[in-house]
């Protein structure tokens, strides 16, 4: 792998752009792999590059359906933040959201970080009680988060009204190390990483079966032949399901849909993410200066991609009595992905029923924050058999009892 | 927009006036089963992708529950029918056979 560098740009300056490597290598299965991840989305990337990086496992393929990060990893709001209320997912997130700060320099890849802070409001009585619970909660775990009132509120959003009848701000809770970055960029990062190691990332192939022997894996079947494997991991989001029905076991997950969409762009308005949880919207700038909103999921099961149409309506029409001066953009794309939504809203990075299978899903709405976080516990888990980021976050639990009760991606009321 | 026709008062109601209740037909386990059979009724969904059994109640209609049987892959509605039932009725049975041949059938 080339390096990337000013005296790089520099030197291909000179020569118009010649010598640029492909930032990965395209790549046939090869008949056996130590371990095989299945997903080359953000987290399946992340999980093979920390095999290698921090476990020295490199005879690794990655293998997906599709192409490259082209489920939710390319379909998120981009947002990054650690401001959980539950010690489990304070580290997790914690440790993903500290990993992302120096990511550029890890991958020698412009993941573009922006640390610009996240800001949720609160809109009702019971947010405030909430929020100043969650920021005393964050005081103990470490992670930097403070209750702010709606003046601060206002000095840093100056486009938001926060004397709005039905929703006004009453405060926020703000994460200042928070922020976004290039969600795109977070997967071809890895990726050539990946690559760079000698890891095989097999695009355009599905896995179709899942092979086993005396209960422990040996291998998957694939559109482009069976491949061998001591090791499995499944980190395939809304299809996690569809994976686990192939090995013979069941999760305790939901695919619903997501949507986001974006406005035409505009000159900088707002330089922090605002996230609104009472009316379910999340509201930032891109760096090409569109207005990018989530919205809620939808309550039905759903694969398509697509979600209701009545969900962006609610979310736009709640966001534009916050932030009046949206009414007047146009919206360019509207566009859905399928999360995996598990009955405590919390993320599976676990051990299953069969040998050598490994899972890593349930991100619900909220993946994108975790991807270097959850890449780092599965890694840890899939080369040592356990991991202190991931034990709480068993796929046993439900039967335990044990909840992790987050409400992930938003933090609303559960 | 999902239109689902409520078999209780007939209105082909719109989503919107629609609440979505998960899967149906679950056998409920409660105190004194197994813990194995517990999670797995409270939890362990089938989530396929394609043929899906599940509940709905017309929220801002005339309040009921019902069921209905819909392919998640292509959002394409078979049919709706009476929650007082145990499993899908041999009508809706045959309309799912006839447009996926390969539908591998209700299990409960």
């Amino acid at each position: 792998m080339k390096r990337y560098s000013v005296f790089a740009v520099a030197r291909e300056a000179l020569r118009n752009h010649q010598g640029w490597d492909r930032a990965w290598a395209k790549a046939d299965p090869k008949p056996r792999y130590d371990a095989i991840v299945v997903g080359a989305g953000g987290h399946g990337l992340a999980s093979a590059y920390y095999l290698g990086r921090n476990h020295g496992i490199t005879n690794v393929a990655v293998i997906e359906k599709g192409w490259l990060g082209g489920g939710n990893t390319g379909r998120n709001t981009t947002i990054i933040r650690s401001n959980y209320l539950q010690d489990p997912s304070a580290a997790i997130y914690e440790k993903s959201r500290s990993l992302y700060e120096t990511l550029s320099q890890d991958l020698n890849y412009n993941i573009m970080f922006s640390p610009r802070g996240v800001m949720m409001l609160a809109q009702t009585q019971h947010e405030v009680r909430g929020y100043l619970r969650t920021a005393h909660a964050n005081a103990l775990q470490g992670v930097a988060t403070e209750f702010i009132g709606p003046e601060r509120v206002k000095e840093l959003v100056p486009i938001i009204d926060t004397n709005g009848p039905r929703y006004p701000v009453l405060g926020a809770l703000w994460q200042p190390r928070a922020g976004t970055a290039r969600h795109d960029a977070v997967a071809w990062g890895y990726a050539r990483a990946c690559s760079a190691m000698g890891m095989d990332i097999i695009q355009n192939c599905e896995v179709t079966g899942i092979r086993r022997e005396g209960g422990k894996v040996t291998g998957v079947e694939t559109t482009k032949g069976a491949i061998g494997c001591d090791r499995l991991g499944i980190v395939v989001a809304g299809h996690s399901s569809q994976l686990a029905d192939m090995a013979g076991f069941r999760l305790p997950i939901e695919s619903v849909a997501l949507q986001a969409l974006v406005s035409e762009p505009i000159k900088p308005c707002m330089d922090v993410v605002v996230m609104a949880n009472t009316v379910h919207g999340y509201l930032s700038q891109s760096d090409k200066g569109e207005m990018v909103i989530g919205g809620g999921t939808d309550g039905f099961n759903n694969y398509t991609q697509r979600g209701s149409w009545h969900h962006i309506e609610e979310t736009v029409r709640a966001l534009v009595e916050t932030f009046p001066m949206l009414s007047r953009l146009k919206m360019l794309r509207q566009w859905g992905g399928i999360v995996d939504m598990t009955g405590d809203r919390s993320p599976i990075i676990s051990k299953t029923p069969v040998e050598g299978v490994f899972v890593n899903c349930g991100w619900g709405t909220g993946g994108f924050k975790a991807i270097p976080g959850s890449g780092w516990a599965m890694a840890e888990l899939m080369a040592k058999g356990a991991s202190p980021l991931a034990e709480e976050f068993s796929m046993f639990r439900f039967r335990e009892g044990k909840f992790i009760d987050e409400s992930v991606a938003a933090g609303v009321a559960h | 927009m999902l239109i689902l026709t409520c078999p209780c008062c007939g209105v082909a109601a719109e989503e919107t006036e629609l609440q979505p209740g998960g899967e149906a037909h679950l056998k409920r386990f409660g105190p004194g089963s197994s813990d194995d059979a517990f999670e797995a009724y409270m939890f362990a969904r089938a989530n396929p992708k394609g043929v899906h059994f599940e509940r709905w109640r017309h929220a801002y209609g005339c309040g009921k529950w019902f069921l209905a049987a819909r392919c998640t892959a292509t959002l394409e509605v078979f049919g709706t029918y009476s929650a007082q039932t145990k499993e899908p009725p041999a009508e809706i049975v045959t309309k799912i056979r006839a447009k996926r041949p390969d539908w591998a059938g209700w299990s409960a």
